[in-house]
């Protein structure tokens, strides 16, 4: 490496310099007026729209939207205290099922099918299903002590992500090389100190980003609770329009939903760039 | 004879079959406390092999290891703890990427041997001044150059006392301008008296380090002695085949012939 400082460019490189400036300048332009024409356009044409008014007053009355906005509100609580207990919950399924299928010794077999099974069947099985089958099917068995249908609604998201959850956990720990297990192990190191200090730190940080896209997708399908009764924002939203007969209700719990996720994927996002940038030299692990 | 304590390691008869090829077939080794013992032979005679089935990381298809005297081999046996009392280092250093030069040091001492922090760090400084490396502790893994990587490497196997250390060809993927310093780190290891089996191509510094070449083929050690003697005048057609196919290809490559301040 030569010296940085104090080294003043050539002629040819302040030219090389001064092209790319140009061009980089040029590009976003060309970018920015191209975004703002289709934008535009796009715009013209749904405002033009011959039923345009009508939308407007169905889907986008402020008035409607503020005065069901409180309701809307104390919906989105359910659903975020949900997301939060579903969350956690498929996230520790999901890893203690990816945990039983990369066992390897044959003492395990039965644990490993029925963990594969698991994951063959609730990711194949339409979520309205599993919730159906959870909410209505489990409270006719009338046992003593069945848990409120908000309860049963939660265990069929936590089971039906919790499989597809496993799946991307197993992938990360099977992209750890197998010479970290073999290092470790040649330190002395069990079995589960050498998953729990070596191979899932570093199979979770490598699989992060596809983890927060399943509970980004999580939080959206908490909404499906509604199907069972309890008053979530989606169906604080249905009872309003009901009353209203206006679908602007939906498009505030919508817009709800969006910013839910917003600080999701950022956090995560910048918890990935921070944890690469720390390790690698060249930002690329 | 009996009366002496065992050696430190002893193999049996050692045999390991890969998809039907006998890698090890019928391998006796024997070494003493402080010894240092060179394995040589071409790529697939068995030398990484060995190693691994000698810190359990494969199991022998027959024959007997013993570590102290004891069978290591039986079935029965506690592997992580026999693995605790043997260090190995690998060809492609194997650090934890996720983890800073310190804590992969401390990782064993204080999970393993429950030291505690303050302890199991002071050690590993200890260690990193005795490589050098004690301004990178706090760096990670892949901010390092292959040799600083292979030296903390090296400290990480030493630092939980193993009786025995495994190389297993630690400088062939070093650039030749880095390998000296590892070699001068091992050289050290052997003044201390540090019991080790290395694997190497190296072999000007197998003349140097060893107190015992052993030249394997066909999955067993096929002649033995002083380096001098196995390097410098040996017996077998095999072992002069092999040597001269070695140097020749290593002639003119600084990898071969340098061993930096040696």
């Amino acid at each position: 490496m030569s010296e940085v400082v104090g080294h003043s460019p050539s002629g040819r490189q302040l030219e090389r310099m001064a092209y790319r400036r140009r061009q980089t300048i040029r590009s976003v332009v060309v970018a920015a007026v191209s975004t703002l024409c289709v934008g535009l356009l796009l715009g013209l044409a749904i405002v033009n729209a011959p039923g345009w008014d009508r939308v407007q007053a169905r889907f986008f009355d402020p008035q409607v939207a503020w005065r069901y906005l409180p309701a809307i509100l104390k919906g989105l609580w359910l659903n975020v205290r949900l997301l939060v207990f579903c969350a956690l919950g498929a996230l520790a399924l999901g890893l203690a099922i990816a945990l039983v299928r990369t066992l390897r010794p044959s003492v395990f077999f039965p644990l490993r099918v029925l963990a594969t099974s698991y994951t063959y069947v609730f990711r194949g099985a339409p979520l309205i299903i599993v919730l159906y089958l959870f909410v209505f099917g489990v409270p006719g068995l009338r046992l003593q002590g069945t848990p409120s249908v908000l309860v049963l609604g939660g265990i069929a998201l936590v089971i039906t992500y919790g499989a597809y959850l496993a799946e991307v956990f197993r992938a990360g720990i099977e992209s750890v090389h197998p010479s970290q297990r073999a290092a470790a192990r040649s330190l002395g190191l069990t079995y589960g100190q050498t998953m729990r200090y070596v191979v899932l730190p570093q199979a979770v940080r490598r699989v992060a980003p596809p983890i927060l896209n399943d509970l980004v997708a999580l939080q959206k399908d908490v909404g499906l609770i509604s199907l069972a009764g309890p008053i979530d924002a989606i169906r604080a939203a249905q009872i309003a329009s009901i009353e209203t007969f206006d679908y602007t209700p939906y498009v505030v719990a919508g817009v709800l939903f969006v910013l839910l996720a917003i600080p999701l994927v950022a956090v995560t996002d910048a918890v990935t760039v921070r944890a690469a940038r720390r390790q690698s030299a060249e930002g690329a692990w | 004879m009996s009366e002496q304590p065992p050696p430190v390691l002893e193999c049996r008869s050692v045999r390991k079959v890969f998809r039907g090829t006998a890698v090890l077939d019928g391998l006796n080794l024997t070494v003493a406390e402080h010894d240092v013992v060179v394995l040589i032979g071409a790529s697939g005679s068995g030398k990484s092999t060995l190693l691994r089935c000698i810190n359990l990381l494969e199991t022998v298809d027959d024959g007997d290891i013993l570590l102290d005297g004891e069978e290591i081999t039986d079935p029965r046996i506690n592997a992580d703890k026999v693995r605790q009392r043997i260090g190995i280092v690998f060809q492609a250093f194997n650090l934890f990427p996720h983890l800073s030069v310190l804590d992969n040091i401390t990782l064993a001492p204080r999970r393993v041997h429950k030291r505690s922090k303050a302890e199991a760090e002071e050690q590993a400084y200890a260690w990193l001044d005795r490589v050098g490396l004690r301004s990178h502790a706090r760096e990670y893994p892949d901010r390092l150059s292959g040799g600083q990587q292979q030296r903390v490497a090296i400290v990480r196997a030493l630092v939980n006392n193993p009786r025995l250390l495994l190389l297993d060809e630690v400088t062939s993927a070093l650039d030749p301008q880095l390998v000296g310093e590892v070699l001068a780190t091992i050289r050290d290891l052997r003044e201390a008296g540090t019991t080790m089996i290395i694997a190497t191509h190296e072999m000007s510094f197998a003349r140097r380090v060893a107190d015992r070449v052993c030249f394997l083929d066909g999955g067993s050690i096929v002649e033995e002695g002083p380096p001098e003697q196995v390097l410098g005048d040996p017996q077998l057609p095999r072992t002069r085949a092999f040597l001269q196919q070695v140097t020749s290809l290593r002639d003119g490559s600084p990898g071969g012939t340098a061993v930096p301040g040696a």
